[in-house]
């Protein structure tokens, strides 16, 4: 089982795909080109202080909005491990599943945790912050195939006979 | 000796019985007109640079926001705020929204005779009604801001004679695009371009704007045309005065004098990337277009929206083309829905925009792309004018856009 | 055990005797919407997938109008792609400037009732106002649609919404979902279906059901439907027999029921910067704007349009404050000239835009700055959505904005 340590971010509820990433970046070429401006609305500092597998902690609603799969893509190319909140928007889960972006619910981790605090995660099992577990459901299995196969561009390219 | 129109006026702005060319004269400015281009940059100089800011005449301001509106980033929405603020501070007359600053000068302000100075360079389109117009930069607007007076140098005037009418399917532009194109993009640098003639008196005032309005694209410091009854009319009209007509006297002083039969114009293309790149339309060879632009301070007046809604009517744009129509003014707009006009350009499938500067000044409105190109009844056709660096911009009359926006290449009505 | 709406859609699609919430389903996609900002990314996932050929290049509708009209370099590289897109897969469904995409689903008849839509965009769930199940996805899921045609959902539950009753004058649609929205939370209806019904519902157009079924996903609904009626089947051009099956059974199970008198409503306005702070305009005192924004997919429809009209013909926009109005497609915008509503709005001080989403997107057409503030008439007021985040968005009717307009601060209409 898949198990991992990291950096905790602190954001609050309702967490917007125009704070995520406003329209404004929409039309540059690449998702490395947005990333520089992930959460400006909110805090334009954020993006620049992101290290590799670092977590995203939130409260609930996190990614609710438009449809724009750039902002589950630009938390993935800031090398994320995963973002963990209260509860996801449902357009945003369904993109970040198929783009192999972890996403965990969990309904209290966000009240206790403090920015900068140190969580760890084992998939489908448990999170533990300050030596304090923490249970987290397993993902359903249809979900669970497209993580399986590397995200849905994968899954698809196995359909389609390319690998 | 006698005087040119453009002497005459200057001697009036300067209190004194006669000028001539290469004098310098302190002037009154009758209006002074700024828009969103660089409004913000003068504020800025008038509170960081004056010990004791004023303002002399704030009757004699007009301040337009007319370049990007409405704003397409928060950078050009702060520009237009610290202007409105001004405005509203100091009680500045504020148009936002309303049309293309020059559009809106000359259906609200300018009268025949008047000295105005605008922040921006086609502000040479007043001389339509026998009023001196040019274009400053901010600097210079700070000054006449806050003493109500500015100086010119006295510039010679070069003639223009009209004779004959120009043929159906030729267009003011075509002519002016002509002019340019002989004399070339610095012809007439610094000088006056006086329009006379029985050609000239021929054209309806709104043909005169096309001339005035780029008389800078051969250099010029103003064009004006000699004004007659047809002027009068459209300021009384518009409840102003018209006390003074200044016609150039017999023997005042040309540098050059050009002949021009308008019955031999014929309908031209400016090229890209230069204004004096003129050719005969029937030269241009095979161009595909990927956007058309009806508009602009030059071209965007219910005379040209009427040329084009004949050649749409029943007709539809080009697959491949993006064709964008903005009205010089609201009062343009208005007049081209009571006309019926506005319902042929929504049903050809044309664009057509609010009242603003819009293509011509490229970067809020039908920015154009790598490699695109773009034929249109704008002022300039610059290097990346209307977008992209590597796109290209096509000058030529309303006629000629519409034509080529259902095309798809540039081709004549 | 009855069904729902939602239930009963998909047991038709699926041919399922049955289904239940929670179930995972494969259904076979009536339709797809894709956009000018995602074509690039779903082309290019597309052919990563390995796919060379749509499932059904019929059922798939491309819509350019988030970069419509173009304000940046970069823009005309969507367009690029998608003519590329459209060229190659021979795409007949494709609008290019016309207006919206979802008012163009509806309008042009590419999503009817019963039909299963999804398109790139959180707002596809607006063809729930003709009983379609329509949804947003992401640009991946929509790549292997089109190549499949196919997409796995999970059966949402069904919170029931009965409204019952006359709303009180000038009381709209807007209002209605609005406060809908502030009592279930941004995220109250979380994969769930807001399934609408009552007299006060039936008395509605379809396009004040369109605002309703358009909001939907701001309270994290995947869809917002209602039954089909007569006004829906002589809007979509269907027979009433041909969606009877098209009604949730009297036994049907729901998660969550509202009941509401519809009298009960008041005007109200989302406050910024979430879409569930709602708070009676009657209580916002002296909150001074600057700007008016009529339009959207939620708001920019012909009847928004007249009510704006009717209360601003004859008044003007209050000074230093600007109205854009942007009709939803180019139909409306026809119409709205037709009617003289255009004539109203312009009279009164107002910029009409060319159809496209513009401000409501956040790209174009009357972006704000820092301490500025908006009404209007879309559909989201998160941080930064107009211009930077230090820009107040309030969201209300037509009608509250028009009146807001004219007084220059929110007030009731």
């Amino acid at each position: 089982m898949e198990q991992f340590t990291g950096k905790v971010w602190v954001l609050g509820d309702d967490i917007d795909t125009d704070i995520i990433i406003p329209t404004e970046y929409l039309a540059l070429k690449t998702v490395d080109d947005m990333k520089q401006y992930a959460f400006s609305p909110l805090r334009p500092e954020l993006a620049g202080l992101i290290q590799d597998g670092d977590i995203i902690v939130a409260g609930k609603n996190f990614g609710c909005g438009s449809s724009r799969e750039q902002a589950p893509e630009i938390i993935k190319h800031l090398n994320i491990k995963c973002v963990i909140a209260k509860s996801f928007a449902r357009i945003f889960f369904r993109n970040s599943i198929n783009n192999g972006l972890l996403l965990i619910e969990h309904p209290t981790l966000y009240d206790v945790v403090k920015e900068g605090d140190t969580v760890s995660v084992a998939l489908n099992d448990k999170i533990t912050h300050n030596g304090v577990d923490y249970k987290i459901n397993p993902l359903p299995d249809n979900l669970m195939e497209i993580i399986n196969a590397g995200g849905l561009v994968k899954a698809m390219q196995k359909r389609n006979g390319l690998r | 000796m006698g005087m040119t129109i453009g002497e005459k006026i200057i001697a009036r702005a300067a209190g004194v019985e006669s000028v001539k060319a290469g004098e310098i004269h302190t002037v009154n400015l009758d209006y002074m007109m700024s828009n969103d281009g660089t409004t913000h940059l003068t504020v800025d100089m008038f509170h960081n640079k004056l010990k004791k800011p004023r303002i002399a005449d704030k009757d004699k301001l007009v301040f337009i926001v007319d370049h990007n509106i409405p704003a397409e980033n928060p950078k050009t929405a702060a520009a237009h705020r610290k202007m409105r603020e001004f405005a509203k501070e100091h009680g500045i007359k504020f148009y936002e929204g309303k049309g293309v600053c020059h559009q809106i000068m000359v259906e609200d302000f300018v009268e025949p005779g008047q000295l105005i100075m605008g922040a921006d360079s086609h502000t040479c389109s007043y001389g339509a009604l026998g009023a001196f117009g040019t274009g400053i930069g901010c600097t210079d607007f700070l000054y006449g801001m806050v003493t109500g007076k500015s100086w010119v140098m006295v510039p010679e005037t070069i003639r223009f004679n009209l004779t004959g009418k120009l043929r159906e399917g030729v267009y003011p532009r075509d002519l002016i695009l002509t002019i340019i194109g002989d004399v070339g993009a610095n012809g007439c640098n610094y000088k006056v371009m006086e329009f006379a003639g029985e050609g000239a008196h021929n054209l309806s005032i709104n043909d005169r704007f096309v001339l005035c309005n780029l008389a800078v694209e051969a250099g010029a410091k103003t064009g004006i045309v000699e004004p007659d009854e047809k002027v009068v009319e459209y300021v009384e009209s518009r409840g102003r005065k018209a006390d003074n007509l200044f016609v150039s006297d017999s023997d005042a002083v040309f540098e050059k004098v050009y002949e021009y039969d308008l019955s031999k114009i014929e309908p031209v293309v400016a090229r890209p990337d230069f204004v004096d790149d003129v050719i005969p339309l029937s030269e241009v060879g095979e161009v595909k277009i990927d956007q058309a632009f009806l508009g602009s301070c030059n071209n965007g007046r219910i005379d040209d929206l009427r040329v084009a809604a004949n050649i749409l009517k029943g007709k539809k744009v080009h697959k491949d083309v993006r064709f964008i129509i903005a009205p010089a003014s609201n009062s343009v707009y208005l007049q081209a829905v009571e006309e019926g006009l506005m319902e042929i350009f929504l049903e050809s499938g044309a664009m057509v925009m609010n009242a603003n500067c819009s293509v011509c000044w490229g970067s809020c409105q039908g920015v154009i792309g790598e490699g695109e190109v773009l034929i249109s009844t704008g002022t300039r056709n610059f290097k990346g004018r209307a977008g992209h660096k590597d796109s290209k911009v096509y000058l030529g009359s309303a006629a000629t856009v519409t034509a080529s926006a259902i095309a798809g290449k540039i081709v004549g009505a | 055990m009855g069904n729902t709406l939602i239930e009963k859609i998909i047991m038709k699609n699926t041919q399922k005797a049955n289904v239940a919430p929670g179930e995972i389903v494969t259904v076979n996609v009536d339709r797809v919407m894709i956009h000018d900002i995602f074509i690039p990314f779903v082309a290019d996932k597309f052919k990563e997938m390995g796919f060379t050929k749509l499932w059904d290049s019929d059922k798939v509708v491309l819509i350019y109008d988030h970069l419509v009209p173009t304000s940046a370099v970069e823009d005309v590289r969507h367009f690029q792609i998608g003519d590329a897109f459209a060229k190659e897969h021979n795409l007949k469904n494709f609008h290019k400037a016309d207006g919206i995409c979802h008012q163009l689903m509806t309008e042009c008849g590419y999503a009817k009732p019963g039909d299963i839509v999804f398109g790139t965009d959180s707002h596809t769930t607006t063809y729930g106002c003709v009983g379609c199940f329509s949804s947003g996805i992401g640009y991946t899921e929509m790549a292997s649609i089109l190549g499949t045609g196919q997409m796995w959902i999970r059966v949402p539950e069904t919170i029931k919404v009965r409204i019952d009753g006359k709303l009180p004058e000038n009381v709209t649609s807007k209002d209605v979902i609005l406060r809908l929205i502030g009592d279930l939370g941004a995220d109250g209806a979380t994969y769930k279906v807001l399934e609408f019904s009552g007299s006060a519902i039936d008395e509605m157009s379809v396009a004040s059901r369109m605002t309703m079924s358009n909001m939907a996903i701001e309270a994290g609904a995947k869809a917002g439907l209602f039954a089909p009626d007569e006004k829906t089947c002589e809007y979509s051009k269907v027979k009433m027999e041909d969606v009877a099956w098209l009604k949730a059974d009297e036994d049907a199970s729901y998660v969550r029921e509202m009941t509401y008198k519809a009298e009960d409503f008041v005007l109200v306005c989302a406050c910024p910067s979430q879409v569930d702070k709602i708070e009676a305009v009657s209580n916002l005192k002296d909150i001074k704007i600057d700007q008016v924004f009529i339009g959207s997919c939620t708001n920019g429809r012909l009847e928004d349009l007249k009510a704006a009209a009717e209360i601003l013909k004859g008044k003007k926009v209050a000074p230093f404050v600007k109205l854009i109005v942007t009709p939803a497609s180019r139909s409306i915008y026809l119409e709205a000239v037709k009617a003289g509503y255009i004539t109203d709005l312009v009279e009164a001080g107002a910029m009409v835009t060319q159809p496209g989403c513009g401000l409501c997107c956040g790209r174009a057409c009357g972006i704000l700055t820092d301490g500025e503030r908006v009404v209007a008439t879309n559909n989201r007021n998160f941080l930064g959505r107009m211009g930077t985040s230090k820009v107040e968005i309030f969201l209300a009717s037509p009608k509250t904005a028009a009146a807001s307009a004219i007084a220059g601060k929110i007030v009731e209409a």
